[in-house]
Order: structure tokens, then C-alpha cells, then sequence
């Protein structure tokens, strides 16, 4: 599915990323854990988490990810929006709480990825 | 081809800037052109240490050198040591405090994360002097 259909399944709001809708993604992760998407995570493209600072921006960054959900209504401010503009990485806000933002995307095609053992 | 050197400070201070340095040396390894799969590698075991050195170590300073056979990033800095460093290679255990998992870190996975990405990695601590992390990843195959 593309970042536009992301944004479609969870009825999410676009921060930052319009030129990035178009992007193909195949896996995503959920986790408020920075330390587990780093030591866990292989090649996933969307982060879904309701942490809400920069080094989720960092983290994603470090991941090679293209785009950062914010669940439950958390907003990000500004300087966490101009980090992903500045690293060219799409940020949506949903108010989906993570178990169901996860839950849709899967159904909707996204699949967790590599098993990291 | 002759070797590149950057160096880096590291702010004690302020949690919010921890990952500027990495995040500086992976875009300049991506200008540079090199491997993805090195980038990441050396990105994320950086990051890790980084955050490290802000969380446990007030701080400090990152040399990056890198050269034909690889890269090398050497993290060193002032704060109060690791008392076990072969404990602290153990996945899950941690000494962060509770503000720090509270910013999403602190799960006690940095230096078995790093090790696991790092082709190359030492932890020399010494209780009230510091601690100096090198990590190495190779970017040409290693000799026979």
C-alpha cells in the first residue's frame, strides 16, 4: 500500500509528507519503546508509537523508516515536525489507540516484516 | 584513498539533541555514497552509544575515522564508569532511571544492540574516569 492509503485506513491527519504519499510500504511496527525498535526492527518502513519526541523522529531515521504514526491523538511539535521535514520523513497523527491503528493496517495488507530472533 | 576524520561534542545536557551526532555522520556516509547496509550498521550502533553517552555519561565526544577497510567511531566520556561492563553487555539490564524509559529508552538493549550491528566492538570503562566505546564496521571484505 502506498503512505496515502496509511493515512486513508486510519483516518489519520498528514503533519508533514504530501510529496511522500505516493511512497510504497509493505511493513510497519508498533512500539513507545525506541530501545526495542532498534534492537528488534528490520527493514519496516512505518513506525506507529505514542511516544511522542524527537528521538522517534531519530530512531525512524536511524531505521531507514519513511514515515512516523503518532496514535492516540498525540501531536507532535514543532521541532519534531521540522526534524522529519529536514529527514524527509512523513509524520500522521491518528486517534486510533496503537492495538487498533496496528489492527487496521494489517488487515489492510501491512505485514510486520522480518522476525528478528 | 586516504582516510576522513570528523569529530563530534556530544551535549550532557539536553536529551532532545542526543542522536544530532549520528545523525550528522549518516548523512555525510550517504553523501560519501557508501553501502547502505553499512550505513545502517554503523548508524544505528552509533545512535545507540550516543544516547548512551547522554543518558549515563553526561556527555562527551565522538571521533569518526573512516577509511578503505571500514569505519571507526570512537565514543569516549567523563561520566561515573560501568562497574560491570560484562553485565552491561547482557540484554535487558539497565541502570537508567525511569524518566529515561519514560523517552522511550533505558531497556538495558544499547550495548547488545550495538554489538549486534557493530563488525567490531570494545567497552573500555573505568569507575570514576569514564567510559570509551569503539565501534568498527567493516566496508570491504576482510582478508582470508
Amino acid at each position: 500500500m502506498t503512505l496515502r492509503d496509511v493515512k486513508t485506513i486510519l483516518d489519520a491527519d498528514l503533519v508533514f509528507g504530501q510529496d511522500l504519499l505516493n511512497h510504497t510500504v509493505n511493513t510497519a511496527c508498533g512500539s513507545d519503546m525506541m530501545s526495542d525498535v532498534l534492537a528488534f526492527v528490520k527493514d519496516q518502513a512505518v513506525l506507529i508509537t505514542g511516544l511522542v519526541n524527537q528521538q522517534v523522529i531519530r530512531t525512524a531515521e536511524m531505521m531507514d523508516m519513511v514515515c512516523v504514526v503518532f496514535v492516540r491523538g498525540k501531536q507532535p511539535d514543532q521541532a519534531i515536525v521540522d526534524l522529519a521535514r529536514d529527514r524527509n520523513i512523513a509524520v500522521m497523527t491518528t486517534t486510533h489507540r496503537m492495538f487498533t491503528a496496528c489492527g487496521l493496517l494489517y488487515q489492510g495488507g501491512l505485514k510486520g516484516g522480518t522476525h528478528i530472533q | 584513498m586516504t582516510g576522513l576524520h570528523y569529530h563530534y561534542q556530544v551535549p550532557g545536557d539536553d536529551f532532545t539533541r542526543a542522536g544530532e551526532a549520528s545523525g550528522a555522520v549518516k548523512g555525510l556516509l550517504k553523501r560519501l555514497g557508501l553501502d547502505p547496509e553499512v550505513i545502517r550498521k554503523l548508524s544505528i550502533a552509533l545512535y545507540e552509544g550516543e544516547i548512551n553517552m547522554v543518558i549515563h555519561g553526561g556527555g562527551g565526544e565522538i571521533d569518526v575515522d573512516i577509511g578503505p577497510a571500514g569505519i571507526t567511531a570512537v565514543l569516549a566520556d567523563h561520566g561515573p564508569g560501568i562497574p560491570d561492563v560484562d553485565k552491561a553487555m547482557e540484554a535487558g539490564w539497565s541502570t537508567a532511571p525511569d524518566y529515561v524509559r519514560n523517552l522511550g529508552f533505558g531497556a538495558g538493549m544499547g550495548l547488545p544492540n550495538m554489538k549486534k550491528y557493530a563488525d567490531g566492538l570494545s567497552v573500555d570503562s573505568r569507575v570514576g574516569e569514564g567510559t570509551v566505546v569503539t565501534i568498527v564496521v567493516h566496508t570491504a571484505p576482510q582478508g582470508l
